[in-house]
């Protein structure tokens, strides 16, 4: 089912981007239908994630390095689903799959219906941009740019109309709470200040899926808690499907609502939090957890 | 990414290194500076060349001459076409013929002698030539003193600089700087006498026509030789030599060309001509065709072959000048890009090594969805950047070298006592000519870091601190 990344879906995510930062609920109706999955019951959401048997090798020197090695989930949109794993276990690069930054050594890993080992690196780049949004525990924002120009640059990526894209990229920085600091640059700012840009500049152009790779890792914990809410947050109104990876597992506790774990490259427990039923992946023992 | 995000991005790139773009691009300036020198210099001697040919003000002549004379001015022609004896004489009839080739303006024929010149008693020695009154307009009477014939019958004579500086006792140098106007005050209005031989038909030769013996043939070319004298009134001195082409046939008197054929003189073909088969009608060693433009020359003298003449034209010698100078401006071109050449090789380190620091940078932008083109773009934004920029300044730059180059030899020119001449100039067509080769080899240069930085891996480059 590949969904066409054109310029027409993009005129419409800006229009419900606008609507979305003002919160005013002017959407159109696709939108009201899938705006919340969260609210809606379990058996009507669709996957916004599925990996099958997927599997990413890397070749050191003689030595083969399985960093996924035979992992199979379904997880469902609007889920906030953590991954939990010591470092090595391979759960940045099962989030690297997933974001279409990296391809399966074999396996399948369907986003929002398409499945990423099959699209050309075009596709790969439209998905990076459209579907996903991602922040990582360095921040990666781009030393030499203004926190506007950072959170900008999606947009210009995805060619938005230039008249609407400096209203945007304010409004997503008011929406994190840097609408004074837009002029700064990275270097201006805290950990935690540059970490909410990170997340205003994942969301300009409306993604359906944000991973979050440690997002918390450089930060102290009332900063923490700070990133992790606005992520709550956006999970909950805005019904988008968030996967974090994270090794602590009373932060993952304490906001996801599942808990994948993950082990030397492969699935080894898979946890519902707050009394939800568990989802079986297919073909993995559910609840070992480490 | 749309153009006008691939600039912004580009330029504030650039910015960001600030010292090591500026010498890149200042690279690029020095080698574009360099070519727009050396073909600004190349295009300017090839003008100058040009306009000296010019002011011969027989560009648009092209000077016909008879096959039998074997003395044409190209070898090949001699070899090629009918053999000199079987070639037609130049004479009335066939230079009536030539003036009807389309575009041919007049055909007047050349006749030239050399004789003896009485000024206030004093023999001079000096070759006289007949100049149709269409000269007038040559460019050579621009600095005329005097006037020019009255009519084209009149016994009137214009003197060459140097022949009137004679006449009054000086000794001249060929390349002297006298002024015309103080050679010219003293002799205008004065009398000249010239002694001169007639050639006269002989009384048997009253009827004309195919010989038909041996002894009619000897009569038909039979004819006396008179020595006459006819007094010309001095009206003018020219400065420049409208004759120029001519190296050592130049004439020193020039009389109207009516005049020369009304007197009959006898020329140094003449005796040439007396072989029977030229007939009893008299030949001309030579016939100048003026044609309406200098484009036309090349198609007038076409013609003027096939009829089985030789003809030779100005184009036809900076035919020559032009090759010596499409060559020179290919060297100077050469020279000149190899300092692009260099340059170039600059872009492609100062790009690489921009990938090198921008790594990290470049995987930012593909995790938030930049794809391989928009990557590839960026980089090739900035080399044409620099490309445009190092053109802009180096075409000035080049302008002001070419300027001071100039400036130098005007300054060498009037220590040796030399007018000022502009050896150089820049057409339009090399500023923009320029630029945009400035811009394609800086594009070219982006082709391998652009390429490069696209296929990165953003996992890797993410990694990367």
């Amino acid at each position: 089912m590949p969904q066409s990344h054109g310029k027409a879906p993009v005129a419409g995510r800006t229009r419900r981007a606008a609507g979305w930062y003002s919160r005013v609920v002017i959407v159109p109706p696709a939108f009201v239908m899938t705006a919340n999955p969260a609210n809606s019951s379990p058996e009507s959401r669709p996957d916004a994630v599925v990996s099958e048997n997927l599997c990413r090798y890397y070749a050191m020197g003689q030595t083969l390095i399985r960093a996924v090695d035979g992992v199979s989930f379904h997880i469902q949109a609007g889920e906030f689903t953590a991954l939990l794993g010591s470092s090595g276990s391979g759960k940045s690069s099962l989030l690297n799959l997933i974001a279409g930054l990296d391809r399966p050594s074999s396996g399948a890993v369907v986003v929002e219906g398409r499945n990423l080992a099959q699209l050309s690196r075009e596709e790969l780049a439209q998905h990076r941009l459209h579907t996903v949004g991602m922040v990582f525990q360095s921040f990666n924002l781009i030393p030499s740019m203004t926190l506007i120009e950072n959170v900008e640059l999606p947009l210009r990526f995805a060619e938005a109309d230039r008249g609407m894209r400096d209203g945007l990229t304010r409004q997503a920085l008011d929406r994190v709470g840097l609408g004074a600091r837009a002029t700064h640059r990275p270097s201006e700012l805290s950990g935690g200040e540059q970490q909410r840009a990170a997340l205003a500049r994942a969301l300009i152009n409306q993604p359906r899926l944000l991973l979050a790779d440690e997002p918390t890792g450089n930060l102290d914990s009332r900063n923490g808690a700070e990133i992790m809410n606005l992520i709550r947050e956006f999970n909950e109104s805005l019904g988008m499907t968030v996967i974090l990876v994270t090794h602590e597992r009373a932060l993952a506790e304490r906001y996801a609502k599942r808990l994948l774990f993950l082990a030397d490259g492969k699935l080894t427990g898979d946890q519902q939090i707050n009394g939800l039923p568990p989802t079986q992946p297919s073909g993995q023992p559910s609840g070992a957890q480490p | 990414m749309k153009a006008y995000d691939l600039a912004e991005l580009a330029l504030r790139n650039l910015r960001e290194s600030v010292l090591r773009n500026s010498l890149t691009t200042a690279g690029i300036s020095v080698g574009v500076a360099s070519l727009v020198a050396m073909l600004s210099l190349g295009i300017g001697l090839q003008q100058l060349a040009a306009r000296r040919l010019q002011k011969s003000g027989l560009f648009d002549t092209v000077v016909v001459s008879s096959r039998r004379d074997l003395r044409g001015f190209n070898r090949d022609e001699e070899r090629n076409g009918p053999a000199p004896a079987e070639s037609p004489t130049l004479n009335e009839t066939a230079r009536q013929k030539i003036e009807k080739i389309p575009h041919v303006r007049e055909a007047y024929p050349d006749i030239r002698f050399v004789t003896e010149l009485r000024y206030q008693d004093k023999p001079h020695l000096g070759m006289v030539a007949g100049l149709p009154f269409s000269a007038k307009s040559n460019d050579a009477f621009d600095g005329m003193q005097g006037q020019f014939f009255s009519s084209d019958g009149a016994a009137e004579a214009i003197l060459q600089k140097s022949f009137a500086a004679e006449l009054l006792g000086r000794h001249s140098e060929p390349d002297d700087n006298t002024n015309v106007a103080e050679l010219a005050a003293p002799l205008l209005g004065k009398e000249l006498v010239m002694r001169y031989a007639q050639r006269v038909a002989s009384p048997e030769n009253e009827h004309p026509g195919a010989p038909q013996t041996m002894d009619d043939a000897l009569t038909a070319a039979a004819y006396s030789v008179v020595s006459r004298v006819q007094t010309l009134k001095i009206i003018g001195v020219s400065d420049l030599d409208p004759d120029s082409m001519r190296g050592t046939a130049r004439a020193r008197v020039f009389i109207p060309l009516q005049l020369a054929e009304n007197l009959h003189i006898m020329q140094a073909s003449d005796l040439r001509d007396s072989t029977p088969s030229s007939g009893s009608e008299p030949a001309y060693a030579t016939v100048g065709v003026r044609v309406d433009s200098p484009k036309y020359v090349p198609t007038v003298e076409e013609s003027v072959k096939k009829m089985g003449f030789n003809a030779f034209s100005i184009v036809d010698a900076t035919r020559s000048v032009r090759q010596f100078f499409a060559v020179l401006d290919l060297f100077l071109g050469i020279f000149g890009s190899l300092a692009l050449a260099v340059a170039s090789i600059g872009i492609v380190n100062t790009l690489v090594m921009a990938i090198l620091e921008r790594r990290r940078e470049i995987g930012i932008m593909k995790a938030i969805g930049a794809s391989d083109g928009d990557v590839k773009k960026l980089f090739f934004a900035e080399a044409g950047v620099m490309g445009l920029f190092g053109g802009a300044v180096g075409v000035m730059l080049g302008w002001m070298i070419g300027r001071v180059i100039n400036l130098g030899t005007n300054v060498y020119l009037k220590r040796q006592h030399f007018p000022p001449e502009q050896i150089w100039y820049v057409p339009w067509w090399l500023v923009g000519g320029a630029i945009v080769f400035a811009l394609i080899v800086s594009l070219l240069s982006g082709l391998y870091p652009a390429a490069r930085a696209a296929r990165l891996d953003p996992v890797q480059a993410l990694r990367y601190e």
